[in-house]
């Protein structure tokens, strides 16, 4: 991985600070070099993750491919709040066509630039989890398979947000969402249903597989741009989380998503050729009650009528994923 | 070069000559044999700069062919029946994003019960999509409408479909002239989008438009289609002088000049109910055709000047609007509105089932005495419906109504032939 060797972290937070990194390797947030290809004005909500996650991908693709990037996208959040006419976002070429086509509409751009001879331009595609995980999978799959070369970026906030918060094939067991309701003796989402996506690109065997929060906005720059350097199909799912659907506040976006990762809830790691090559290891592995208290989403599972069991089988999850991943420091290191 | 050659094989050898640059392919019987055929040309290099893209569904065709052709790249693909359904939502898509893609639809019947033989339902489901239309007669006007497809799609930006009959078009063996490259070449100029995703000039295609705006672009929509009307016949025009044959346009008349009786069809049937107006003519019988080649645009005006002298006409369609009766009737019906003139509409051929010279013969002759129900279904085994109808009255758990059908004729057959 990218940083991995480096043991300096901020109190409180446990993250790296850009002042203990080289010149090279620290995040700018602003500057000329920066493309800017999603602009401000749009609509996105306060604290958005998907805005946020948005910005540092396609920004990292467009730096990477020297400005030579088309954007396909897929209806949902990101779509809805960056282009109501005549006030697009976009200072890339882009395009949106369906909720379930993005991986093919960008097959089709690529294809496109091939057959021009274009190879310097290259094509990400984009969609949010339910455009991602259920209703745009088939083509998703398709595109894998035949090794399109399209970067495909998932950011999963965990339902369908744009739609009013209905759980998709990436909700988490026990999430409440307007479609699986906090009532009755199982409230929230059930267990032992849903998807692993990253995993299912893996089996495809396919060149590049990651995943990302936007709690490492370095980490998922490097992923980009890694990705970026390879031809063929390639995947990242990035870890977006939604204040609005989750019941969050809006400062605690990139808390959140940290916190997803130090549970285990979110193994972030990449994977090539359907092999894991690295993980990014807990740094303060914490317990899935402190991420899952400050979500509305998961309140019934506190309180008056808490169903502890829950949490605990909440936790069976994340402590799965920390072995089948390692994502914990061996002690003798 | 005159050839004796497979319909779908011709088709496949027009589109090359239309140097497509992206062709996606999903096999559904009987559109396969084109896919099949471009496919081997990609891949063997007699079809150089063109990208063949084996997709997972046809929703996934229209998709790539939405991505392509927004990249710039002349798009192509072909369908049919339930595969055109299963990409109905990138069908309205496609024409919403003004992207003059072609495609070839091999006419065949939608299921259930599943068919795969020929009539018009699938391509006319359709009909609303902002999707042009042209209806082929024949394989030889199958090659050159494709030919005027491209540059009908890319003159307005807007996408069309290219009608041909499964099966009785798509497998048949007849003489084809397949026209030289440096011909195409004259007619058909290279793709110049009029929107492209292009990132030395960024846009954003496909945002969301609100109420505002809406009505503006569905109503650009039909202005174009509109323009087709003007451009359709200009474009045929064109392609005699290039090519030296009458192909395409709006509308095509045979022996309707004192017609008082006029026959109304689409599609490759044309062929049978000329020779059967040939034959009741040389009786005396004062009966005249009238094919429609473009059914999107419908050429209102030129349906209702080939009508205007005639006493009755009778639209054969091979399509059914359950619950109402004919849907190429109804087009027709509007384009008359006013006139007072007695239509009838025959249902004929569904699922392919065989309009023989004889029942066309019988239906004429009932149309020119007006005895006909302003609805008739040409051929239907009243029978084994009413049989059916009797069977629901008489008993609750009637079981699949395919399946009653198939025993039903299957018992009848038997004791015809036993």
């Amino acid at each position: 991985m990218s940083f991995q060797p480096v043991k300096f972290y901020q109190t409180g937070t446990y993250t790296v600070g850009n002042r203990l990194l080289a010149p090279d390797e620290r995040s700018v947030q602003a500057g000329e070099m920066r493309s800017n290809s999603i602009s401000s004005g749009h609509r996105a909500c306060q604290g958005c993750g998907e805005a946020l996650g948005a910005r540092y991908a396609i920004d990292a693709a467009m730096a990477e491919s020297k400005g030579q990037l088309i954007a396909a996208n897929a209806t949902g959040c990101l779509e809805v709040f960056s282009t109501p006419y005549p006030e697009s976002s976009w200072q890339v070429p882009w395009i949106h066509s369906l909720f379930g086509n993005a991986p093919a509409v960008a097959t089709g751009i690529a294809a496109a630039m091939k057959v021009k001879g274009r190879h310097d331009v290259r094509v990400v595609a984009q969609g949010g989890d339910g455009g991602t995980t259920d209703i745009g999978f088939g083509c998703l799959s398709g595109m894998f398979e035949r090794n399109d070369d399209v970067l495909y970026i998932c950011y999963d906030n965990e339902a369908y947000m744009n739609t009013g918060v209905q759980r998709s094939s990436a909700t988490p067991p026990a999430a409440r969402t307007a479609t699986t309701m906090s009532v009755g003796p199982e409230p929230g989402n059930v267990f032992g249903q849903g998807k692993n996506v990253p995993e299912i690109a893996m089996a495809h065997g396919i060149p590049y597989v990651a995943t990302a929060t936007v709690a490492d906005l370095r980490d998922l720059e490097y992923k980009v741009r890694k990705a970026m350097n390879i031809r063929g199909a390639r995947y990242i799912q990035l870890f977006v989380p939604c204040p609005l659907g989750w019941g969050t506040a809006s400062h605690d976006t990139i808390r959140m998503a940290r916190l997803a990762k130090e549970t285990g809830m979110f193994p972030v790691f990449e994977a090539e050729y359907g092999e894991v090559t690295g993980v990014l290891k807990i740094r303060n592995k914490v317990a899935v009650e402190e991420y899952l208290k400050p979500q509305k989403r998961f309140a019934h599972l506190f309180g008056k009528n808490a169903h502890p069991e829950t949490v605990a089988r909440m936790q069976a999850i994340a402590d799965r994923n920390i072995r089948k991943y390692g994502l914990l420091e061996e002690e003798a290191n | 070069m005159l050839k004796q050659m497979e319909g779908s094989q011709a088709v496949a050898e027009a589109i090359a000559l239309c140097r497509p640059e992206v062709i996606c392919a999903y096999p559904i019987s009987p559109q396969t044999h084109i896919v099949e055929g471009l496919g081997e040309m990609v891949k063997s290099g007699a079809l150089p700069n063109c990208e063949f893209i084996n997709v997972e569904s046809e929703f996934a065709a229209m998709s790539v062919a939405i991505g392509s052709s927004a990249a710039g790249a002349r798009s192509y693909t072909a369908t049919a029946s339930q595969g055109l359904l299963f990409m109905v939502e990138a069908v309205y898509n496609a024409s919403g994003l003004g992207l003059p893609i072609v495609m070839t639809v091999a006419n065949r019947a939608i299921g259930a019960p599943i068919n795969i033989w020929n009539d018009h339902s699938d391509s006319l489901s359709q009909r609303d999509s902002g999707w042009m239309q042209l209806f082929a007669e024949t394989n030889q006007e199958a090659v050159d409408l494709h030919i005027q497809a491209f540059k009908l799609a890319e003159e307005l930006s807007m996408p069309i479909m290219v009608c041909m009959d499964g099966f009785i078009l798509t497998h048949a063996f007849e003489r084809v002239d397949i026209p030289s490259q440096e011909q195409v070449d004259a007619y058909l100029p290279p793709f110049e989008p009029r929107q492209v995703l292009d990132p030395a000039e960024p846009i954003s295609i496909g945002a969301m438009v609100g109420p505002e705006a809406f009505m503006e672009v569905r109503y650009l929509a039909h202005a174009k289609q509109l323009q087709a009307l003007e451009l359709i016949p200009k474009l045929a025009d064109e392609f005699k002088q290039q090519f030296g044959r009458d192909s395409g346009g709006l509308i095509r008349t045979y022996r309707i000049e004192d017609a008082e009786t006029v026959i109304i069809a689409m599609g490759s049937v044309l062929g049978t109910i000329k020779d059967v107006v040939d034959d009741m003519r040389e009786q005396g019988h004062k009966i005249g055709v009238l094919g429609i080649i473009s059914f999107r645009p419908f050429p209102l005006e030129q349906v209702r000047a080939a009508l205007i002298n005639c006493k009755r006409f009778l639209v054969l369609e091979k399509s059914l609007a359950v619950g109402l009766g004919g849907i190429v009737a109804t087009n027709v019906r509007m384009a008359v509105s006013g006139t007072g003139l007695k239509g009838f509409t025959a249902v004929a051929g569904l699922g392919g089932r065989a309009i023989p010279k004889a029942s066309l013969q019988k239906l004429f002759v009932q149309a020119e005495k007006e005895e006909l129900e302003p609805v008739s279904f040409v051929d239907l085994d009243w029978d084994a419906v009413n049989k059916q109808l009797e069977r629901e009255r008489q008993t609750r758990r009637s079981g699949p109504i395919a399946e009653n059908m198939l025993h039903d004729k299957g018992m009848s057959t038997a004791a015809k032939f036993g």
